[in-house]
C-alpha cells in the first residue's frame, strides 16, 4: 500500500517535498526543544557569571584564532580526564558561552579549568614561543598578539548583544563596560568595583608589558577565568542531577 | 518495475542547458585541488610547527576551516550543484527552470559564498562553529543563493516531462531542503552592529552544542551522503549502463535515511554535558542508521550485476564501485563509533579524523571524481576522455593515498586514546600529555604523505581534463569492452 502511495507521491514534486521536510523536522524537535523546557537540563550550582568585558574580549580571539579546533573545554566524566584536568565539566558552566567552545578535538590538551593553573608570564611566553617551553609542542606560534593592541571601543555593544540574547549583564556592568575593561588589564587600577561585579576575575597586568593594552592581555585575562568560577567544594551531588 | 533512464534518445529533443554546468565542472576540480592542498599544508603544519610561520593568516586555527570549506562546500558543494543541474534536466526532459540567467546567478552567487567564507576565515572573521563557520553577512548572502537553487531545481522538476521523479531527484531535493533548514537555524544570531562582522550565536552552553551538532552532523548526512547517494544512483547506473538494481529498497532506504539521520547529532556530544537521555537517544538512532545506510551500498553495489567486467575495463566504474565500499565502511565505521563506550575512547583523537576521511577521500571524492571522468567529455561533445590510463593512475594513486591516511589516523587515534587513560602500577596516570603528541608525530607525516598521493591523483586529473576538453585523443591500447547483456532488473 505504501508502495503505491508512493508511486503517486513521486508523481507530485510539491508533496513530495513537504513530505521531505516533515520527514527531516521531527528528530530536531524532539532532541533539542526539550533542552530549552526542562529545566535540570542545567545545574543548580553558584558562581557562573557573565564574562568581564575583557575577557569578552579575550575570548573573541580564542574564537578568532581557532583555538577550538585543537583544544577541548569539555572535560568528561571519567576518572583519567577528571584527574588530567580536574573536576568534569557542568552545563552551567558554559551556560553564559555564546557560541559554546566544547571543541570537537584534543590535538592540544583540554582548556577547561586552565585558568589559574599557569602563570601569566607562562601563559604569554608560551603564546609567543611555544616551543621556549614545551620543545616538543606542535602549537603555532602567536607572537602577533603581544604586538597588536587591544580594540575596544565597542565593548558596551558586545555586552548589550549578549544581553539581548539572554546573558544577564547589567545596565550597571554595561555602563561601565569600558572602565572595567582598562582596570581589569592595568595593576595600579582601582579593581573593588570591577572584582564586585566580575567575582574571581584575574587582575593585572597579564602580558608584562604595563605600556599597552594588547590582544595578549585579553587572551590571558580570559584564559585564567576558565573553570574557575564553580566553587566545586559547595556542590552536592543533587544538584548536579539533570 | 524498473527504472530506467529515458533521457538517451532525447538528447536532441530538449535543448538542455549545458554553459551552465560547464562552469560548475570547472569550478568543482579547482576547489578541489585548492581543497586538497591547504589540506597538505596543514597536515605538515601539524608534523612540523615551523611551518605555522608565526603568522596570524598561516596559523593552522586559521586555515583549517579555510581546508574545511573548500573541500566540503566548494569542492563538494560545486560537485552537487552542478550534478543535480545536470541530472534534473535529463531526468525530467526539462532545460532548467529560469533560464540560463538563474542558473548563472547560482553559479556565481555560490562562488562569491566561497570566497567571503574563505577571506572571512584567514581575517579571523569565524563563527566557531565547526563547518558553519562563516559570519552572518556570508550565512545571509548563502541563504539567498540556496533558496534561488531551490527554485531552480524544482521548478525544473515541475515542468519536467516524465511522469515520475527519478530516484537522484529525490536525494537532490532532500539535500537541497534539509541544508536550507539546517543552515538557517544553526546560524541564527544577532550582530554586534549592522556595519562590523561580529554576531553572537542565538543560542548558549548546552543548547547550542546540540543545535550546532544537529547541524553538523547533518551537513555529513545530507550534504556529503544524501545528495553524493544522489549523483551515484544517476552516474552509477549511466557508466555501468546497468538499471538501478531495486526500485522498492531505493524506496525505502531514502526515506529511513533522511528520517533518522536528523536524530544522530547528540553521538558528537557523548559524556559531555549534554543530558544524557539525550546521548542515548542520538546513539540508538545511529546505530539504526546503519541499515538504510548499508540499504543504499547493497543497492548501488548490485547494479553491477551482469556488468563486473567492467570493473577491470572501465577505470571511471571503478571510481564509483570503490565510491560505494568506502561508503558502506565509513557507515559501518560510524555507527561504532556512535556508540557511546566506543566513542569514550574515539572521541577528541585522530580516530575521528581518520574517518571523515575515509568518507571525505573515499566516498564523496571518488563518486565525485567518477561523475566528472563521466561528465567532462559529455559537455565539450569530445569523443571520449584524453586518456583512460590516465584515470587508473589517478585511481591508484589516489587509493593508495586514502590507505596511507585512514590506516596512520586509526593507529594514531586509537593509540593516543589508550595512552590518555592508561594509568601505571602504581595508580598514577602513565603519560603526560606532551608524550601523547610527541607518540603522533610519524602517524601525522605518514597522513601528510598521504595527502600528497592524493593530490597528486586530482593533478593528473586536471591534465586529463585538460588535454580532453583542448580536444586531443591519447593514442592508447583501447581497453576492451565487455559484452554485457542489457536487461531490465526485474
Amino acid at each position: 500500500m505504501f508502495y503505491r502511495f508512493h508511486q503517486k507521491a513521486e508523481t507530485r514534486a510539491l508533496l513530495f517535498s513537504v513530505m521531505i521536510l516533515v520527514t527531516v523536522s521531527i528528530g530536531g524537535l524532539v532532541e533539542i526543544v526539550p533542552l530549552f523546557t526542562i529545566e535540570t537540563t542545567i545545574e543548580r550550582v553558584e558562581g557562573v557569571r557573565p564574562y568581564s568585558p575583557l575577557e569578552l574580549a579575550g575570548r573573541n580571539i580564542y574564537i578568532r584564532e581557532g583555538c577550538y579546533n585543537c583544544h577541548s573545554q569539555m572535560i568528561r566524566p571519567f576518572r583519567d580526564e577528571v584527574e588530567r584536568y580536574g573536576p568534569y565539566s557542568l552545563a552551567a558552566e558554559s551556560m553564559y558561552d555564546h557560541p559554546f567552545q566544547w571543541g570537537s578535538k584534543r590535538t592540544g590538551p583540554d582548556l577547561a579549568r586552565v585558568g589559574g593553573r599557569y602563570s601569566n608570564v607562562w601563559q604569554t611566553a608560551h603564546l609567543i614561543n611555544p616551543r621556549s617551553l614545551v620543545p616538543e609542542s606542535i602549537m603555532p606560534g602567536y607572537p602577533f598578539l603581544a604586538e597588536q593592541n587591544l580594540s575596544f571601543n565597542d565593548v558596551a555593544d558586545h555586552l548589550r548583544t549578549n544581553r539581548a540574547i539572554g546573558v544577564p549583564y547589567t545596565d550597571e556592568m554595561i555602563e561601565n563596560a569600558r572602565a572595567d575593561l582598562l582596570a581589569q588589564a592595568s595593576p595600579e587600577a582601582d579593581y573593588e568595583d570591577l572584582v564586585a561585579r566580575y567575582p574571581k576575575a584575574a587582575v593585572g597586568d597579564f602580558d608584562g608589558n604595563p605600556r599597552a593594552l594588547t590582544e595578549m592581555d585579553a587572551l590571558v585575562a580570559y584564559l585564567q577565568i576558565l573553570g574557575r568560577m564553580v566553587d566545586f567544594d559547595k556542590v552536592t551531588p543533587d544538584d548536579l542531577k539533570q | 518495475m524498473a527504472m530506467t533512464l529515458e533521457d538517451q534518445n532525447t538528447v536532441q529533443s530538449t535543448p538542455y542547458d549545458e554553459e551552465i554546468i560547464r562552469l560548475f565542472v570547472i569550478a568543482t576540480t579547482f576547489w578541489g585541488v585548492i581543497g586538497f592542498t591547504i589540506g597538505v599544508f596543514i597536515a605538515f603544519q601539524l608534523a612540523y610547527p615551523a611551518l605555522n610561520f608565526d603568522l596570524p593568516w598561516l596559523n593552522f586555527g586559521r586555515l583549517r576551516p579555510v581546508h574545511t570549506s573548500a573541500v566540503v562546500f566548494a569542492f563538494g558543494g560545486n560537485a552537487l550543484i552542478g550534478t543535480s543541474l545536470y541530472v534534473v534536466q535529463r531526468t525530467c526532459r526539462a532545460s532548467l527552470f529560469g533560464g540560463p540567467h538563474l542558473g548563472t546567478f547560482v553559479f556565481w552567487g555560490y562562488q562569491a559564498f566561497i570566497v567571503l567564507a574563505a577571506s572571512g576565515y584567514v581575517l579571523g572573521l569565524t563563527q566557531s562553529r565547526e563547518y558553519a563557520e562563516p559570519e552572518w553577512y556570508v550565512d545571509l548572502w548563502l541563504a539567498i543563493v540556496w533558496v534561488t537553487y531551490l527554485v531552480v531545481f524544482l521548478g525544473t522538476i515541475l515542468k519536467r516531462k516524465e511522469p515520475h521523479i527519478y530516484v537522484s531527484n529525490w536525494y537532490y531535493l532532500a539535500f537541497i531542503i534539509t541544508i536550507a533548514m539546517l543552515h538557517i537555524v544553526n546560524n541564527l544570531a544577532l550582530p554586534v552592529s549592522f556595519f562590523g562582522t561580529k554576531s553572537y550565536s542565538l543560542f548558549g552552553g548546552t543548547r547550542d552544542a546540540l543545535t550546532q551538532w544537529w547541524y553538523g552532523h547533518n551537513a555529513v548526512g545530507f550534504f556529503l551522503t544524501a545528495g553524493f547517494l544522489a549523483m551515484m544512483y544517476y552516474f552509477l547506473p549511466k557508466q555501468a549502463d546497468r538499471p538501478i538494481w531495486s526500485y522498492r529498497l531505493s524506496i525505502i532506504n531514502f526515506w529511513a535515511l533522511i528520517f533518522l539521520y536528523i536524530w544522530a547529532g547528540p553521538h558528537h556530544l557523548h559524556y559531555t554535558a549534554l543530558p544524557e537521555w539525550t546521548q542515548v537517544l542520538g546513539m540508538t538512532f545511529t546505530v539504526m542508521l546503519w541499515m538504510p545506510s548499508w540499504g543504499s551500498a547493497v543497492n548501488g553495489v548490485m547494479t553491477m550485476s551482469g556488468a563486473w567486467g567492467k570493473l577491470r575495463t572501465d577505470p571511471v566504474v571503478r571510481f564509483l564501485v570503490v565510491s560505494v565500499a568506502f561508503y558502506g565502511m565509513s557507515t559501518l565505521e560510524g555507527p561504532l563509533m556512535g556508540v557511546r563506550q566506543v566513542n569514550a575512547l574515539s572521541h577528541y583523537t585522530d580516530w575521528t579524523v581518520g574517518h571523515v576521511h575515509s568518507g571525505a577521500l573515499g566516498w564523496v571524492a571518488f563518486v565525485s571524481f567518477g561523475a566528472l571522468y563521466y561528465l567532462v567529455p559529455r559537455l565539450w561533445h569530445r569523443e571520449r576522455l584524453y586518456s583512460l590510463h590516465l584515470v587508473e593512475l589517478h585511481f591508484w594513486i589516489a587509493s593508495i593515498g586514502i590507505v596511507l591516511y585512514i590506516t596512520a589516523m586509526w593507529v594514531a587515534g586509537i593509540m593516543q586514546g589508550l595512552m590518555w587513560r592508561s594509568y601505571d602500577s602504581l595508580g598514577f596516570l602513565q603519560y603526560t600529555f606532551i608524550e601523547t603528541v610527541v607518540a603522533m608525530h610519524p602517524f601525522y607525516v605518514i597522513r601528510a604523505l598521504g595527502g600528497v598521493l592524493f593530490l597528486s591523483g586530482a593533478l593528473v586529473m586536471v591534465y586529463n581534463f585538460w588535454r580532453t576538453i583542448r580536444g586531443d585523443v591519447r593514442e592508447e591500447e583501447t581497453l576492451p569492452v565487455p559484452q554485457t547483456a542489457s536487461m531490465p532488473a526485474e
